[in-house]
């Protein structure tokens, strides 16, 4: 069986310019919802506070689990229906912390039997306290920013083999890293800072693959967080996990279409890299879409009969994977070509 | 390879056929608890202080020196004053000869007054924060293991927190009572000369404090509340003990806690026993009057009880918490994950029904586009999480729910390998190979970019794991496992296969 003919010939190229105004409003979109929702949403494990997962007996109206908390002084609380609303489940979230103690999860559950009229069971109690929010928000940090710094020198050196020059990379990099980490302490600041001095370098070092798969992986990034926080979905330790995911999830689709791109720059002296770049996407087309296509299946699965816990989690990589697919064909390579464009003309 | 996978996995579906462990299963699956500890190890620097400051009074008046006052400040020294050259000599002399720990920080004369500021210098407070922790430590493992939890995880996490798992613990209030109690038993005389009335509104004496008696109606579930007025002075601690039982009450048939006293312990016993006859001693437990019955007559005996309405458990879990010992300094919990059992095995069904439907649809999927080929993908696949699972059971690790979302997320990556490698073959065989030549090319041009392309996923995989906490460790490892897994049965598994096909059973024809 086939899905994508051999002989299919889909100018991806040359519908580049509308795959960039789509991805460009796409990144507006996301910004302007982070930056409407004043950043992006943090679950308890990064700015602290308290979950409670209750299952009730029979339906319970909202606003009487709330009376319950009330009850025991906690009133500034959140609830929201937890997977399926026929199971009377329900997470209640306060970002107060420290109230966990002595027969905390016993004084809940009377307190929420009475205010409901069922019968509660509690099935989770996560409570984060502010200083071990903020040491989860250091690591995930930390987690991103060496993932970006590996898979930076990766790249730099992959595609063209210039591992001495991958190694300038790393070394102006973490030099760059380190000055900066004398003036500030914010980790957020130091992986902006590292990603504009890879992006700088790239482009000096003329490393145009390695441009390419970064802006790429930035471009999923930023669409998925954006997503995310247009959902208005919490992010937790399992979604940065996710994310880290995506990124390589990314970088695989990109680097089996450049490798296709440089081995029919070998073999094609004499076509334009324009019908090169659309003839390597082609040809992968169909693996590509293949291969997504089975990731899809399984994350669809883990998504619908995952249960609540995983339901983000499922949901951060399955737009990670079809935007990351997307990018692959319609951001990295047309990258490519726009910087050969260029240093043609002069 | 295959074979030692199977064996490795064997103890999960049958356990106690081998003597290998079956696969830890997370907190999040199987229920648990999880927390993070503060041991407030200031609290440690001060009660040494407190302690030291007591002493230096103590040996004053032993050695007959006179002083204005000594106290203990807030910001962790300790000042004496004095007046007179002969008292001020002793004082050097004392200080030299027992208290050489001390750091004189000022001496300022101001006429005959001397007011002499003394600390800890920082490497002893460094040493006492420290020895607070480890000491914490041996005593909430020592608490755990008397409750009796299976392979509960305790360590020491920084350098002032304790990280505690406790997989498979039901009662989740109890364990964290137990865990966080301080425990810090202490005898006090009731101060019987003041009105308790007075100092409620306010005035309470010097040397005595308020400390309540809290009892819960077990029908009503209401607190009560009763205040009595102690004196500070500590007379005896925890500290002294030797044993702790539950008893039960032949009378009220109510239990209660009876406890021992070592040798030294039981003579200072004897000795305030004797000396407070027909007066109130207070038993008091981190801050909180358990009783305070009127002293009959001198105790010798070294035993004493202590009553309080308790439930058997609450008298069980109080007996162990006095023979472990106190905590050296008062924890806070500063992290709590907690997940019933009933989710945990919700999780694990939901995470399994994915898992098989997940596979169903790929597998299926392969089969029909790549035929024949597609099945042998299948295997490889199979096999693939059959891998998975014997790298969890080799390496103990613990499979969490994100875990088995990393497994599920490998099923879908998994067979690209196969389907880079086929396509290739497929485009080989287009342009006229024969199925043989066609296999080769499409396995060599399609190794190094499958390689590379898992390289990407195998780094994000690694630093998670580095920076990664439980759940999301699990995740880390089934996706690094389920990666190299991965290349283990596309690479070579299914080679041989069509190797195998190719020139022992000489197939002309390849269904791909």
């Amino acid at each position: 069986m086939e899905i994508i003919k051999p002989d299919t010939h889909i100018d991806f190229s040359g519908k580049r310019k509308i795959a960039f105004s789509i991805s460009g409003l796409m990144i507006l979109i996301s910004i302007a919802s982070l930056i409407f929702h004043g950043g992006p949403k943090y679950g308890i494990d990064f700015a602290g506070g308290t979950l409670v997962q209750i299952k009730f007996h029979g339906p319970v109206k909202i606003p009487d689990i709330k009376k319950g908390f009330k009850s025991m002084g906690i009133t500034s609380v959140t609830v929201q229906v937890f997977g399926d609303p026929k199971d009377n489940e329900y997470l209640v979230r306060t970002d107060k912390s420290g109230i966990t103690n002595e027969g905390f999860s016993d004084k809940i559950k009377r307190a929420v039997t009475a205010a409901t009229g069922q019968e509660a069971q509690i099935r989770r109690v996560e409570m984060v306290g502010p200083q071990v929010g903020k040491d989860l928000q250091e690591k995930a940090l930390f987690a991103i920013f060496y993932s970006l710094l590996f898979i930076t020198i990766y790249i730099s050196g992959r595609f063209e083999y210039k591992w001495m020059l991958s190694g300038v990379m790393a070394a102006a990099l973490m030099g760059a890293v380190y000055a900066l980490s004398l003036f500030t302490e914010s980790i957020a600041i130091l992986i902006g800072a590292a990603l504009l001095v890879t992006l700088v370098l790239f482009w000096f070092l003329e490393l145009k693959y390695a441009m390419g798969a970064i802006v790429a992986l930035i471009h999923d990034v930023t669409i998925t967080v954006g997503l995310f926080s247009l959902f208005n979905k919490e992010f937790t330790l399992p979604i940065i996990a996710a994310l880290l995911t995506i990124i390589g999830y990314s970088l695989n689709d990109t680097i089996i279409v450049f490798d296709r791109i440089r081995e029919n720059l070998r073999r094609q002296h004499k076509s334009s890299f324009d019908t090169i770049i659309n003839n390597s996407i082609n040809q992968t087309l169909s693996r590509t879409i293949l291969t997504s296509g089975t990731t899809l299946f399984t994350i669809i699965a883990l998504f619908v009969l995952g249960g609540g816990i995983i339901h983000d989690f499922a949901f951060a990589l399955l737009v990670g994977v079809v935007v990351g697919t997307y990018s692959s064909i319609y951001v990295a390579s047309p990258i490519l070509l726009a910087w050969q464009g260029k240093t043609h003309k002069k | 390879m295959i074979v030692a996978s199977i064996i490795y996995l064997l103890p999960t579906f049958n356990p106690g056929i081998w003597p290998h462990k079956k696969i830890n299963l997370g907190l999040d699956l199987q229920g648990g608890m999880h927390l993070v500890l503060e041991v407030q190890v200031e609290k440690a620097v001060e009660s040494t202080l407190e302690r030291i400051s007591h002493e230096i009074r103590a040996d004053m008046r032993k050695k007959h020196i006179r002083f204005l006052s000594i106290e203990r400040t807030g910001d962790n020294k300790i000042v004496i004053k004095l007046k007179g050259q002969e008292n001020i000599d002793k004082l050097n002399k004392l200080l030299d000869a027992d208290y050489r720990d001390l750091r004189i920080v000022t001496r300022e004369n101001q006429g005959d007054t001397l007011t002499m500021v003394l600390d800890l210098p920082e490497k002893e407070v460094a040493l006492i924060k420290k020895m607070a922790t480890d000491q914490a430590l041996e005593t909430i493992r020592n608490r755990i293991d008397q409750f009796g939890v299976s392979e509960p995880d305790i360590r020491i996490q920084g350098t002032n927190r304790i990280l505690i798992q406790l997989p498979g613990v039901k009662d989740t209030r109890r364990a964290k009572d137990l865990i966080g109690k301080t425990a810090l038993l202490e005898f006090k005389l009731l101060d019987e000369t003041h009105d308790l009335n007075a100092a409620l509104k306010g005035k309470v004496p010097p040397g005595s404090e308020i400390l309540y008696e809290v009892k819960v109606d077990p029908e009503t579930g209401r607190t009560i509340k009763t205040p009595y007025l102690v004196r500070k002075r500590t007379l005896l601690t925890g500290a002294n003990l030797k044993d702790a039982r539950v008893q039960i009450d032949s009378r009220y048939n109510e239990p209660y806690v009876s406890i021992e006293f070592d040798k030294k312990g039981g003579r200072i016993f004897a000795r305030i026993t004797g000396e407070n006859v027909h007066k109130r001693l207070a038993i008091v437990l981190d801050n909180r009057v358990y009783s305070a019955p009127v002293i009959q007559e001198k105790i010798t005996g070294g035993q004493a009880r202590i009553t309080g309405n308790f439930t058997t458990e609450e008298a069980h879990d109080l007996a162990i918490v006095l023979r472990a010992g106190a905590l050296p300094a008062p924890v806070k919990i500063l992290e709590e994950r907690t997940v019933g059992p009933s989710l945990g095995s919700d999780s694990i069904r939901q995470g399994l029904m994915s898992m098989l439907v997940g596979g169903a649809l790929v597998v299926l999927f392969m089969l029909i586009y790549y035929r024949m080929s597609g099945l042998i993908a299948d295997i490889a696949l199979f096999f693939n999480i059959v891998l998975i699972g014997a790298g969890l059971a080799g390496f103990q690790a613990t499979l969490t729910l994100p875990g088995i979302a990393g497994i599920i997320l490998t099923i879908g990556m998994a067979v690209d390998a196969n389907v880079l490698i086929f396509e290739r073959i497929r485009e080989e065989l287009r342009l006229g190979k024969t199925p043989r030549a066609a296999v080769d090319a499409g396995y060599d041009r399609a190794t190094l970019t499958i390689l590379d392309a898992n390289v990407t996923t195998l780094i994000a995989a690694l630093v998670l794991f580095q920076f990664g906490t439980g759940p999301v460790k699990g995740f880390a490892v089934t996706l690094s496992l389920g990666v190299i897994a991965s290349l283990f049965t596309a690479l070579i598994m299914t080679r041989s296969i069509f190797d195998f096909l190719l020139t022992k059973r000489k197939m002309k024809k390849l269904s791909i």
